[in-house]
């Protein structure tokens, strides 16, 4: 199946509440898929298209506000659109799942795949201090596992979560292995907005706090999440690492197109790995690190401009050489093409 | 008839007036003789009469009555600006057996939130939308609102608002009456008492409604801004009458039938 069919059918298998969502190219079968699969019938899942991405991320938030398990979808243009609502959600420390399927950009940009939203995922996107726990998926199979993942990583520390796909994840088809359906879960969580039984206190969602000593330290609360974050849920993959003298850092589509070229190279006595960021916040700096007094260099591989690269700088702290290889505005690298760059980066 | 003594008065045997328990004890942040106060007090009667404190779920907005979450004794969602009836529709289609309801102003609701009024309207999402409207941005400071009567001064209409160059004051009851969604819209205010004894009224028709999955209910309060509109409490009450009631009319706009 699709990719974005994938993300679809785990959604409801694993026991989501709610999806609420808009019309975008190249993710809109995630809306058509669960309008005709009718999860209402099948688990009670309720699947709204909204008026717009901002209306859909605020039903998430709604939704999200009452312990539901909620997600929503969308590509590059409409995820800027739910800027808003991410970053009140994030302020109200609720947990949700978001899935950008890229497409290129700036503006309308392209309906092609693209990784140039890295910076938007992982940087903030909205305003103010908050992150998301953001996952990349380079299969098919990743889509489908991803959306249990996200949630529960969602609900543990009562954050929203993103998928950060791209249009060729999405539109792709391979063979996936789907879960059994899970039950929709009754449990009423103490903190969510239920109706006001006489045996608690009411329950007040907000991201609100007019007074500045209670903010900082509820800013301060979220740094402790974050780093508990980073210190738990790294996940990343290696791919011929073990003798490497270079490595190729990549996520998501271009860390498939990766494993061709390292192919390729190694044929041709180039001995370099690669180093597939699973999660990108929380990034897997500390193992970068370790590996940059190792190596010769490391060539991060991007469908952008160069975003993740910074990461990769920031990690290796000057240790070894960094640089970046990208195509933008839809187009994917070729195997051949990266170890062209490769081989430009290794003669410096 | 024999005189009744003020410590007579406070006895609870001559208690005609009392304060709903869904208040809390929170003092209000709201200016001297605002509406927001009196709409509060009769929505607490209302969720305490009708049973509904244990089900009640109220999404706030961004405008003066952001803080509403601190003086009603209930679950409570705070919005972003123009989006609770986004969230109220998640909530209730999530939680159909739950009593959902959207408070927001105008700039909130008629500007901002148009597009999420309309369309939760046009889905006929069963919640009560509770609209205050008092023709002005009150919390940034009395800047000129989608409803601000023609010629009306403002901070950012200083001149008064010119319809030329800023539009028309909209009508935002009039136009969520035109679609099919929405089941009851009235108007009202509570500058007198009859007016608050008609909006109670008007809110349990809406829990009526709302149990029997009827569709959106949609209340509008013509309000006062005394601070906004740099008047006393007593002169903006004057001024509300005899401007904008003339203008949004009070009484029921579209009523189910029966």
């Amino acid at each position: 199946m699709k990719g974005n069919e994938a993300i679809a059918e785990a959604a409801i298998r694993a026991g989501a509440d709610g999806y609420f969502g808009y019309p975008i190219t190249p993710q809109s079968e995630i809306l058509e898929y669960l309008m005709e699969a009718n999860p209402q019938a099948r688990t009670g899942m309720v699947v709204l298209q909204a008026e717009s991405e901002v209306a859909a991320i605020n039903m998430v938030y709604g939704g999200a506000a009452c312990g539901k398990k909620v997600l929503t979808s969308s590509s590059s243009p409409g995820i800027s659109l739910k800027q808003e609502g991410i970053t009140y959600i994030a302020g109200a420390e609720l947990p949700c799942l978001i899935v950008n399927v890229v497409r290129g950009g700036p503006g309308l940009g392209t309906i092609q795949p693209a990784q140039s939203d890295y910076f938007q995922a992982v940087k903030g996107g909205g305003h103010g201090d908050y992150h998301l726990i953001v996952l990349a998926p380079s299969s098919v199979q990743e889509m489908a596992d991803f959306v249990e993942l996200g949630f529960d990583l969602a609900f543990k520390y009562r954050n929203p979560v993103m998928i950060l796909s791209d249009g060729a994840i999405g539109q792709m088809m391979e063979k996936v292995y789907l879960k059994p359906q899970k039950e929709r879960s009754t449990e009423i969580l103490p903190w969510a907005t239920t109706g006001k039984p006489e045996t608690r206190e009411r329950n007040i969602i907000t991201s609100l706090d007019l007074d500045a000593a209670r903010q900082e330290k509820f800013n301060l609360k979220l740094v402790a999440k974050y780093n508990e974050i980073k210190q738990k849920e790294v996940r990343f993959e290696e791919f011929l690492t073990d003798d490497a003298e270079y490595i190729l850092v990549a996520y998501g589509t271009s860390a498939r197109i990766c494993q061709k070229a390292i192919k390729l190279a190694r044929a041709e006595g180039i001995k370099v790995g690669l180093l597939r960021p699973i999660t990108l916040f929380p990034y897997p700096s500390r193992r970068l690190n370790e590996m940059a007094l190792k190596v010769r260099g490391m060539l991060a591989v991007e469908m952008s401009t160069g975003q993740m690269v910074e990461d990769v700088m920031l990690a290796v702290n000057g240790k070894t050489r960094v640089a970046h290889f990208g195509r933008m505005g839809g187009i994917i690298p070729t195997p051949e093409e990266v170890v062209e760059n490769l081989k430009k980066f290794i003669k410096g | 008839m024999a005189e009744i003594k003020f410590n007579d008065i406070i006895k609870p045997e001559n208690l005609v007036y009392k304060r709903s328990k869904v208040l809390t004890d929170n003092v209000m942040h709201y200016c001297p003789g605002c509406g927001h106060g009196t709409v509060h007090n009769v929505l607490a009667e209302v969720i305490e009469e009708e049973g509904l404190q244990s089900r009640t779920i109220g999404i706030t907005p961004v405008g003066c009555s952001v803080l509403m979450y601190n003086y009603l004794d209930i679950d409570f969602q705070e919005a972003a600006h123009g989006r609770a009836p986004a969230l109220a529709t998640a909530v209730k289609r999530l939680m159909p057996d739950k009593f959902v309801f959207s408070y927001q102003g105008d700039g909130d609701l008629a500007a901002i939130g148009t597009a999420e009024t309309i369309h939760t309207c046009n889905r006929g999402e069963n919640i009560l939308m509770l609209f205050i409207n008092n023709g002005i941005y009150g919390m940034t400071g009395g800047q000129m609102a989608p409803t601000t009567l023609e010629g009306m001064k403002s901070s950012t209409s200083p001149y008064g608002r010119d319809v030329a160059m800023m539009g028309a004051p909209i009508k935002m009851a009039d136009i969520v009456a035109m679609l099919p969604g929405t089941c009851f819209v009235t108007r009202h205010s509570v500058n007198t008492a009859s007016g608050v004894k008609k909006l109670k009224r008007a809110l349990k028709k809406a829990v009526q409604y709302q149990n029997e999955k009827r569709g959106t209910c949609f209340i509008e309060v013509v309000s006062n801004c005394p601070s906004g509109w740099k008047m006393t409490p007593v002169e903006s009450n004057k001024w509300m009458e005899e401007n904008m009631i003339p203008f949004y009319p009070l009484g029921d706009i579209k009523v189910p039938a029966e």
